[in-house]
């Protein structure tokens, strides 16, 4: 493997934890502001429990992408940080808010329904944005021949393939959040937010499915190489479609060992298998551009020397790092854990 | 405006704002640790209460912190494409090591702030030291780079091209330990001060020798100690930080101290203000030979003045007054400290006077902004300069233009968190007044958290 794949195999593998972890995030903040009235589902509830201690180490991936991106290929940094400017800085704003009113409807509880609001629906948005940065690096919306490289908006925001990936952000935003929750409210004993969660996943996961669909048919006419490539890889696609349907079987039709209806973690197991093998079949039919076609990971690696004193902090930093992840895990999603917290309330 | 002078706006703007929290970040958390090695030292409740209840404060504050955390980090490559270019060839490791210390703290505040009941005491006091050391680390590490903007070290330019990178050499340049010692000190300085003003407000309403009235008396006094304590060893290491302004940027040195003519037995000038037309500092007070000892231990010292460098590299001549305001701030903060332990430790006195707390009350918006002006003069005094004498601000800023939008858009983004965070911290701390907690810890059977 060379260092430019090495380097490029950590930062898809980060893109794709925060991309799981964020639609996590920013799904169950859209779920406490949807339930908010329904106090007696107890969904809300369970959605905070969930957000309260995960969305500080979910926003740490973000900074983790981008500083990963910069120090294996800072060539890409000044065409990166120029065309994203825009869209970048839309999700920067969004995020603020976001984040800071989540905090504040924590704490201000005479003001919870409004500063749920903001954060639940500006939490939405964020997906659709961030996502947006996929299209923009298939090629057809950026001018990178003179020595200004810009971002053409109105083509962006006209694209059918633009839309078709946004789509797609939000539904599968909802449609995995909805999933962990029905996981998390059955684990946790609370049926009646269980009830609740299953049902969304149901609805959402065919329309999810449905947007993939749709990214596939207009990327064949906006970006065909990679349509091309992609379908190079097709066994794997359709074996990502067959983990969907487990996912969807495990929760609508299998029952558990007490004859209740769905089993959520072997759904969301599937479902993870499912985005995961999708996004290695995206990811490898990219390669090698960083930016469609005048772009690829090889322009822009960083010194060699540069690229080793990283990868080795790599290493170490997860050695140090997963004894503490484990911890957490422990500690906020562990089964028992989960439902000691009900009984405590 | 050029497009040059909107980017820095907009950049300052963002750290201006993140710095507040940034610094109280690292500052509370050690508060924080200090009231729960005193509670299981004394086993006095009120430090328990003070833990429970700075906790509170640190968490809000970090719902602003750690989202313009990400907006500074995310903007130095949306604004500054040419210098993160640079930075991710040579001086990638502070900012790839500071994701970890990051993480640390972002797991260990969940687990400190949403599973405190589970926890036992000793695994909390590992907690909050985690958390502590995380935010001290992630400090440090991006202090480095800003170390490394004025004393780059680590590679060499053949022909415009970056060749011979030593990352660890990046790492370790020469003002890393003077730069981020001061950054870590002045944080510590900055969350005692905060706490301590916080307290001395509350003595002022409070009546003397109540319950209330002690709980705060001991916050007030763990904020002084601590403070004045740090404050000391900041204005030892600021020197130090001075000194070697003199070995490796010596026109920052002349700008902070208004000095144009080099010379030897140089006088140190406060005060006053930098004259571009005349080259003096006009209003000062001098105070002869001092400059030359400070830079180098001896009166025949030779300090360099502007005049030895061509006007374009002098950086803005303000960083004077910037620089007076710092170190004013820095050494009435240690009076502070001083006048209060002389008062309680040496007179005896338990009562502090009205006009003490008025002073007490002031010490923590002090700090703040000594902490503002201390990064304004740090960044703008390197001027025109991202990295000294290697890259110039002008290359560094995007090639995009009209960013006026954005930054009316951040700056108003900012506005309103600000005055959002302080209402939300009012409304809450009214709301759960420190009455409770001290009868949630006094009543048995009744737990603290």
């Amino acid at each position: 493997m060379s260092e430019q794949l090495i380097a490029v195999t950590i930062l898809w593998g980060f893109v794709f934890i925060y991309a799981v972890m964020a639609t996590m995030d920013f799904g169950a903040g859209f779920w406490s502001m949807i339930y908010l009235n329904k106090e007696q589902t107890k969904a809300t509830n369970i959605a905070n429990r969930y957000l309260s201690p995960t969305w500080e180490v979910t926003n740490t991936f973000i900074v983790a992408i981008v500083v990963a991106i910069y120090s294996f290929f800072p060539g890409a940094a000044f065409t990166l940080g120029t065309i994203l400017l825009i869209p970048g800085s839309i999700i920067l704003l969004l995020l603020a808010i976001r984040s800071g009113f989540m905090v504040f409807s924590h704490v201000a509880d005479d003001y919870r329904v409004a500063l749920t609001y903001i954060s639940g629906i500006t939490g939405l948005l964020i997906p659709g944005f961030l996502i947006a940065v996929l299209p923009i690096s298939h090629g057809g919306f950026v001018e990178l021949e003179s020595a200004a490289p810009s971002l053409d908006l109105q083509a962006l925001f006209t694209s059918p393939h633009v839309y078709s990936f946004i789509g797609f952000a939000i539904s599968s935003t909802l449609f995995l959040s909805s999933l962990l929750l029905a996981d998390y409210s059955k684990t946790a004993g609370e049926p009646n937010a269980y009830k609740v969660y299953r049902r969304d996943s149901i609805i959402l996961g065919p329309i999810s499915l449905v947007m993939a669909v749709l990214i596939m048919l207009t990327m064949r006419n906006e970006a065909n190489w990679l349509y091309t490539n992609m379908m190079e890889q097709l066994p794997l696609l359709l074996l990502s479609v067959a983990f969907f349907v487990i996912g969807g079987l495990a929760i609508f039709v299998f029952k558990d060992r007490h004859g209740m209806k769905g089993v959520p973690r072997i759904a969301v197991i599937a479902v993870t298998i499912q985005y995961l093998l999708a996004s290695y079949v995206y990811g490898r039919a990219h390669l090698p551009y960083f930016i469609y076609p005048s772009f690829t990971i090889e322009d822009g690696f960083t010194d060699s020397a540069s690229f080793q004193a990283v990868f080795i902090t790599y290493i170490v930093g997860f050695l140090i790092l997963f004894p503490g992840f484990f911890y957490f895990w422990r500690i906020f999603m562990k089964d028992s854990h989960v439902r000691e917290d009900t009984q405590t309330e | 405006m050029d497009d040059l002078v909107i980017a820095r706006s907009l950049f300052g703007t963002t750290m201006g704002f993140h710095i507040i929290f940034a610094t109280l970040g690292v500052g509370i958390p050690l508060m924080i640790l200090a009231a729960e090695l005193l509670y299981q030292k004394t086993k006095d409740e009120d430090y328990a209460v003070m833990g429970k209840r700075w906790t509170k404060a640190f968490a809000v504050l970090l719902g602003v912190g750690i989202p313009t955390g990400t907006i500074a980090g995310v903007q130095l490559s949306l604004l500054w494409p040419g210098f993160m270019e640079f930075v991710g060839r040579v001086m990638a490791l502070p900012f790839q090591i500071e994701i970890y210390a990051f993480f640390v703290e972002a797991l260990f505040m969940s687990i400190y702030v949403y599973a405190a009941h589970r926890l036992s005491p000793w695994m909390r006091i590992v907690s909050v030291t985690l958390v502590a050391l995380g935010g001290l680390a992630s400090a440090v590490l991006i202090t480095n780079v800003h170390a490394w903007e004025g004393t780059p070290t680590g590679f060499r330019i053949v022909n415009g091209e970056i060749v011979d990178v030593d990352p660890w050499a990046a790492f370790f340049n020469p003002s890393f330990f003077a730069t981020a010692g001061h950054v870590a000190l002045t944080a510590y300085t900055t969350g005692a001060f905060v706490i301590a003003s916080v307290a001395a407000f509350k003595m002022l309403r409070a009546e003397f020798g109540s319950r209330i009235y002690k709980f705060h008396r001991k916050a007030l006094m763990l904020g002084l100690l601590l403070g004045g304590f740090f404050s000391f060893f900041s204005s030892i290491n600021g020197h130090e930080t001075a000194q070697q302004l003199h070995e490796y940027q010596p026109e920052k040195l002349a700008a902070a101290e208004g000095l144009f003519e080099t010379q030897a037995y140089a006088p140190l000038a406060i005060g006053g203000f930098t004259d571009r037309e005349t080259r003096e500092v006009k209003y000062g007070i001098e105070i002869p030979w001092a400059l030359s000892f400070l830079a180098g231990n001896s009166f025949d010292t030779v300090v360099k003045g502007l005049n030895d460098f061509p006007e374009e590299y002098w950086p803005p001549l303000f960083v004077h007054t910037l620089f007076n305001a710092m170190v004013g701030i820095g050494s009435l903060l240690i009076l502070l400290a001083l006048m209060a332990l002389f008062w309680n430790k040496f007179l005896k006195k338990p009562e502090f006077p009205k006009w003490m707390l008025g002073l007490f009350v002031t010490a923590g918006p002090l700090a703040v902004l000594a902490i503002e002006f201390g990064w304004i003069f740090a960044c703008t005094g390197r001027q025109p300069w991202t990295i000294y004498r290697v890259l110039s601000t002008a290359d560094s800023v995007t090639s995009a233009s009209n960013l006026t939008t954005l930054f009316v858009l951040f700056a108003a983004v900012y506005v309103v968190l600000g005055v959002a965070v302080v209402l939300v911290m009012l409304y809450y701390f009214k709301r759960h007044p420190v009455e409770e907690d001290l009868y949630r810890a006094d009543e048995p059977g009744v737990p603290l958290y």
